[in-house]
Order: structure tokens, then sequence, then C-alpha cells
């Protein structure tokens, strides 16, 4: 068992540093996940790692007793069963609706076509901010580089989290629109949450203390 | 050639059904032998008649026409039917009564989540019996009989369904933000939770009851913690928590002030049942007294319901421990 009595799911990729200097804030022992990136369990240390978007599904299962992940992985899955305790403030993005810069491609499809094509990993949270804006679209669902999908006429617009608008600017694109600011944040199985609940309370504890 | 069954339901082949078997028959002997009762209503149920019940049919999923054109639904859970069935065919039989089931009800899971659609439950209703009493050997009963099942690091989590609603109006929240507020509390959002209610303005103790209740789960010590409106709910808690502290089964309880239930006919103390083997709740309940007049005939009740296939899962961890 870890020095936290916890199981914690740790998100690989953007999250993965700002979790693990926390988790060292925390006095757990980092050292072995930061040197290996194949390696996907870490007993000694209590931690798990994975896809972001994969944190909810294990921790909802109680395959871990707590995870962090991104505002943007709960908002597109929220019928998981999970508390969501802490927003941890790092790992800052937007989400965005982004389009070619110059034209008003958005715009035009809408006046003449009636509706948008819009390219996305994130349907959910495309589908209800363009219901919610009064808009229909039609959704494109692709899994990697969604810039690609506007400058190839695929699509007239897409729905992605940008932390710099870097990627964007550097494909021609640019942000039309801002539909939600989304930062890390800590999730706990409910049953875990109330048996483990000495331990969890200790972790929120700590993390309360040392937050921005 | 694949002949698809439909998703979150299964085929029990004779190995499993061998255990599942048994685990519900050691339920179902601990319910009878405590002279509750077994009992069968129809699966299918008019959706009037779950209406009745709960405001939500008690979240139904699936419904179908008969050959008059009236509206059927399969059950979403067995409490509603029990209600029906003391209103209008036990009218006659004197306080309290104790009914079993062990049968399946339906609900709508979300794709791909590894949920059931058709689960079979077991549980217990006692009707006619009010306040700590009856809610003290309805949770006595459960954990027993979890443990003939072959359970043995079982808990069971105790709270009041109406207490943050009652805190609300307590604290003189406006009317409309309680429905944002306890919807961020049944979806665990305590982030929003927190949002929310920073918005509102409150004195700094009514801010951190309202953010911190969700917080406050453990032993008795929970109870001295909460200083707040609602004084009664908070002492029924702690005269059932001393009742089931008589009974020897204080260290399998824990007292949780922001256990919520998402059925609405809970009028007091709820119940869900928890095992560490078992990402899930195994089950829950509570009192609900209202729901047996709502066809009639009123009559103060509480229940408990157990998912046995989450049981199964709990039992053969528990082996592996051995």
């Amino acid at each position: 068992m870890s020095a936290t009595g916890l199981t914690i799911a740790v998100p690989r990729g953007a999250l993965l540093g700002g979790t693990l200097d926390l988790l060292d804030t925390l006095g757990i022992d980092t050292a072995e996940v930061r040197s290996n990136d194949r390696k996907l369990l870490f007993e000694d240390a209590g931690i798990v790692t994975m896809r972001p978007s994969d944190v909810p599904t294990y921790v909802e299962h109680g395959a871990a007793d707590i995870g962090i992940t991104g505002k943007d992985v709960l908002l597109e899955e929220p019928q998981r069963d999970v508390y969501e305790l802490l927003d941890l403030g790092f790992g800052r993005c937007e989400m965005v609706v982004a389009a070619r810069s110059g034209d008003d491609a958005l715009g035009e499809s809408l006046r003449r076509l009636g509706r948008l094509r819009v390219a996305t990993k994130y349907p959910r949270i495309a589908t209800e901010h363009f219901a919610s804006t009064g808009r229909q679209i039609e959704i494109v669902a692709v899994k990697g580089s969604v810039e690609l999908a506007p400058l190839t006429g695929l699509v007239d617009g897409i729905v992605d989290l940008t932390a710099t608008g870097k990627t964007l600017a550097e494909n021609g694109l640019e942000v039309v629109e801002e539909i939600v600011t989304c930062t890390a944040r800590l999730i706990a199985n409910p049953v875990a949450h109330k048996l483990k609940a000495a331990e969890i309370d200790a972790l929120i504890g700590q993390l309360r203390g040392t937050r921005p | 050639m694949i002949h698809p069954i439909p998703a979150g339901t299964r085929d029990v082949l004779p190995d499993e059904m061998r255990e599942l078997r048994a685990i519900s028959e050691r339920l179902r002997a601990a319910f009878e032998e405590a002279g509750y009762g077994e009992v069968w209503t129809p699966m299918l149920e008019y959706e009037d008649v779950l209406r009745a019940g709960d405001d939500n049919a008690a979240d139904a999923a699936y419904r179908m026409f008969d050959d008059q054109g009236q509206v059927l639904a399969l059950r979403s859970d067995m409490t509603i039917p029990i209600a029906r069935v003391v209103a209008t065919r036990l009218t006659d039989a004197d306080d309290p009564i104790r009914l079993s089931y062990s049968a399946h009800s339906y609900r709508t899971v979300g794709r791909r989540t590894g949920q059931q659609r058709e689960f079979l439950q077991s549980g217990i209703e006692l009707i006619g019996m009010p306040g700590e009493d009856g809610e003290a050997e309805v949770v006595t009963l459960a954990l027993s009989a979890l443990e003939s099942a072959g359970l043995a690091r079982h808990r069971i989590g105790l709270g009041d369904g109406s207490l943050y609603r009652r805190l609300l109006d307590g604290l003189e929240v406006p009317d409309d933000r309680h429905k944002e507020l306890l919807g961020c509390l049944t979806r665990r959002d305590m982030v929003g939770l927190e949002l929310r209610v920073d918005e509102l303005g409150l004195s700094r103790d009514a801010r951190d009851l309202l953010v911190g209740l969700p917080e406050m789960r453990g032993g008795p010590e929970v109870l001295d913690r909460y200083d707040g409106p609602a004084g009664d709910a908070l002492a029924r808690l702690r005269s059932l928590y001393g009742v089931l502290d008589a009974r020897g089964v204080a260290d399998r309880v824990i007292l949780d002030l922001g256990l919520v239930r998402d059925l609405g006919y809970y009028t007091g103390a709820i119940f869900e049942l928890y095992d560490p083997a078992v990402g899930f709740a195994l089950g829950g309940g509570g009192r609900y007294d209202d729901l047996i007049g709502r066809f009639g005939a009123p009559r103060p009740a509480c229940g408990i319901a157990l998912d046995v296939q989450r049981v199964h899962i709990a039992q053969a961890a528990e082996e592996r421990q051995r």
C-alpha cells in the first residue's frame, strides 16, 4: 500500500508535469514515474498512469480511488458517477470554436447552407454549445490534429482545447468563440469517498493548503 | 454468426447461476427468518401507477402499449409496486407488515459503461413501523443478510434525504437557486457547488456549512461537527445511531450528512451499502412515509434493496482474500 493509502489515477500528456509536481508537494515519490514513460502501474507510489480521458472510467469503477483529469474530459462525459472534489488550478486551457483566419466560413455556411460543419474530439461539448446558441451543426468526429480539418475544407470550424493559441495560429486558424475555461480537477470514486474518507480528506486538506 | 442481446443484459450459465442462486437464497433465507414474507409483482406496471409513486416514474426507461392502447412500463424498482400492493391488497393487515423480494428491475444505462440495464435486486420493505425502530430493523437485517451471503467488510452509509433541502430553506437561500445547488450535490460536483454557494453572499458560517456538508461523513463525531438548522433531522440520526450501537453494528455504520439518493419518494433517513471490493454502491434505501399514501392508504414505511450481482462480486473478492 502506498503512503497515502490511495490508488491515484494520473493523466499522461499535458497534465502530467503539473500533476507530478503536485504529488511531490504531498510527499509522494514520483521519481520513478518521471523516469519511466513506458511503465503504467507504480505500486509503491500508489500511482497508475493513463490517458486523461480514461481517468474518469478507472475512478468510476473503483480501479483507482482518486484521479486527476481535465475539466474538458469531465464535461465530455458528464454521466460518469464520480465526485469532482477540487479545482487544482493548473493545466489552464480554453475550449474554443476556431475557424480559418480572414474569411467568415462559419457565418457564411450558417447563412447560406443553414448549418455548420464542425470537427471535434468533443462532440458533446460542441453539440451543447451550438444548440444553446441556437445554431444547428453537423459533427465530424476526428481523432487527431483537428486543425487540419478546416484547412482542407472538410469542415467550417473546429471545437478544440487550446492553451496558448500557438498551434491554431501556425495553421492559419483563429479563435472565434470561447466556450469554457478548463483546469485540472481532482475526482474521487463515490465508494472510496465514504470508505477511505480519512485518507481522502487528509489529501484534500494538504491540497487546499498548497493551492494558489 | 452473431445474435446480439441488448447492451446491459446477460445470459447466465450454470456455473455462475449456482453461485448467484446460492447468494440470493442466503439473502432470502435471512429475510424469511426475520419474518419477511416474499412477494412477486408483475414486471410490467401501468405507467400511471409508477407515476403515482414518483413524478419521474422512478426513472423507468422502457415503455410499450398494450392491446387497449394503455402505456405499460418495465418497473425500475420494487418499492413502488410493493407500495401499490400494500395499499390495495393488504388494507386489512395489521402493522407492521414485513415483505421481501428477489426480482429483476430495469433502468437505462449509458452506452459502454459496463452497467446493467436488467439487474436482480433482493430487498425488504418494513411497513407500519415509524421512526428509528423501523430503520434500525431494516439496517441491521441488511447488514446481517450480507454477512450470511459471505461478505465481511461491508459498511452502511446513513444520511437524511431531506437534510440539504432543509438546510437551504433554513439558511434562507432564495428558492430559485435550490434546484441548481441540489443538482450539483446529486451530480457530486463539489467544485460547481462551491462556486454557486459563493455567489449567494451568505455569512461565513452558512457558506461553510453548505460547502462542507458533503465532507461530513464518518463516525458519530460528524454529528457534533454539524451546527445548523434542521436540528430535528440530526437528532433523529443520532438516535438511530444509538439504537444501532446498542444492537452492536455501530462499527459498520458511516454517518454521512451529504448522502443523497436520486429517487424522490424518500422522506427521512436514507441508506447506502458499500464494500471495498466494489466501486459502486451494493444497494440502498430509506424511509418513504408518504409513498403508500399516494396509493390511498397511508402507512409509514422504509426499506432497502441489494444488487445481487454486485453482492456476488464482493463475495467472490472476499473468498479470494481468505
